[in-house]
């Protein structure tokens, strides 16, 4: 079995922080952990490849550095691809994250990375891939890596992976029909009579998990600073030019409100199941309250209103859609210059 | 920040800045009130909203 590794900089042995800028770099063989994780993959196995890469710009050139790692493993005819283990290191798990969905899709071979829960890639990719969970310190690295191999050896021998406890990786929020002894109601029961003596007992419900945001510093002068609109309550203009659809939505669109002062029910449709869009529909501004910020800017409380409001619909939608969603809307807002945002929810 | 009638989902996803809209179907407005005092509800949520931007720390 061929296998190619990426690791970063450091665990690359190229260097810390001051050589974070490395752009991919490729070394026959195992490097670094690759030699135990070698070993521990067993006799069939070979690390044929190791890719390097500084984490800035893995993160920062994130399209070139996919793309000519993806150039490199194909080349290298890998039937298996393994990155980290990334512990807490943000920028790695990321970039370990984004390659392995990559390689995944692309090159359809089996991928495996480990990083610890809180890293941020943990959460960007758990629903995509199989992350074992390296915990947080690399003081753990043998065990991390034990963990990858043995997960590994199972996924590319095709056999049945188990839930995320027995196999140790981070839950990825799928749902799998299983056989069992006990109705739901019995079960329930059970998980009632253990909680209520006091007993361990396992819920089969996980909640969505949301990593806390730090609350970024308040608008120093709202008279200068650049105010946008979004709502999910999915305004759209008469025809709904977009598709945007009205559950489950993949789309966002923007909209121009350039010398409008006032949203005309004429104008605008909603596109949302999720709500009677009634009041909406003859009054837009009770959703996007464009008439009243209008007043504001014309007084100088606010400094300048976006050209353009952002709008899709909010309902029954899986939480990595609409982070896409919510990354791609938050770039649009940082290109336009955006200070502020004003996100009104139905 | 974020006007919304649905403050547990707002609390949820940890969102930090949040104003309590007027209700669900129409988050900035009220059909019952007159024009006029609707466009005073409309604009005493978005004040607050300003304020709640302006805002330092938790």
């Amino acid at each position: 079995m061929r296998v190619v590794h990426y690791l970063n900089q450091f665990f690359g042995g190229l260097g810390g922080e001051e050589k974070a800028a490395a752009p991919l770099e490729i070394r026959d063989g195992a490097i670094g952990p690759g030699k135990q994780l070698e070993q521990l993959l067993g006799t069939n196995a070979e690390i044929v490849l190791t890719l390097i890469c500084g984490d800035n710009y893995a993160t920062e050139k994130q399209d070139q550095f996919i793309a000519s790692a993806l150039e490199k493993i194909r080349a290298a005819d890998a039937d298996l691809f393994i990155a980290g283990p990334c512990f807490l290191a943000g920028r790695y798990g990321v970039a370990a994250g984004a390659l392995c969905k990559a390689v995944q899709s692309q090159l359809e071979i089996p991928v495996v990375t480990a990083m610890a829960r809180e890293n941020p890639g943990a959460d960007l990719f758990r629903e995509s891939l199989y992350i074992i969970d390296s915990r947080e310190s690399a003081a753990k690295m043998g065990e991390g890596l034990a963990r990858m191999a043995r997960f590994a050896q199972k996924l590319s021998s095709n056999q049945e992976i188990g839930s995320p406890r027995d196999e140790g990786y981070i839950p990825r929020g799928l749902i799998r029909d299983q056989f069992v002894e006990k109705t739901a109601a019995e079960r329930l029961v059970d998980m009632l009579m253990a909680k209520a003596k006091g007993q361990p007992f396992e819920s089969e419900m996980q909640p969505a998990t949301f990593e806390r945001i730090p609350m970024p510093p308040g608008v120093k002068d709202l008279k200068k600073a650049k105010l946008m609109l979004i709502t999910d309550g999915g305004l759209v203009p008469k025809g709904n030019p977009d598709k945007i659809q009205g559950s489950a939505a993949t789309r966002w669109g923007s909209y121009s409100i350039k010398d409008c002062d006032d949203l005309k029910s004429d104008d605008y449709e909603i596109s949302h199941g999720g709500y009677d869009p009634q009041f909406v529909r003859q009054d837009p501004d009770r959703l996007v309250p464009l008439d009243v910020v209008r007043e504001l800017e014309k007084e100088g409380r606010v400094g300048k209103l976006c050209d353009e409001f952002i709008s899709t619909s909010g309902l029954a939608n899986p939480l990595s859609n609409t982070r896409r969603m919510g990354r791609e809307i938050a770039n649009k807002a940082k290109r336009l210059g955006v200070d502020a945002i004003i996100l009104t929810s139905t | 920040m974020q006007i919304t009638s649905a403050l547990p989902i707002a609390k949820m996803v940890s969102g930090n800045r949040v104003v309590l809209g007027n209700g669900i179907v129409q988050v900035v407005g009220d059909a019952n009130a007159s024009p006029e005092e609707e466009k005073k509800l409309r604009r005493r949520l978005v004040e607050k909203a300003l304020e709640s931007l302006s805002r330092d720390g938790a």
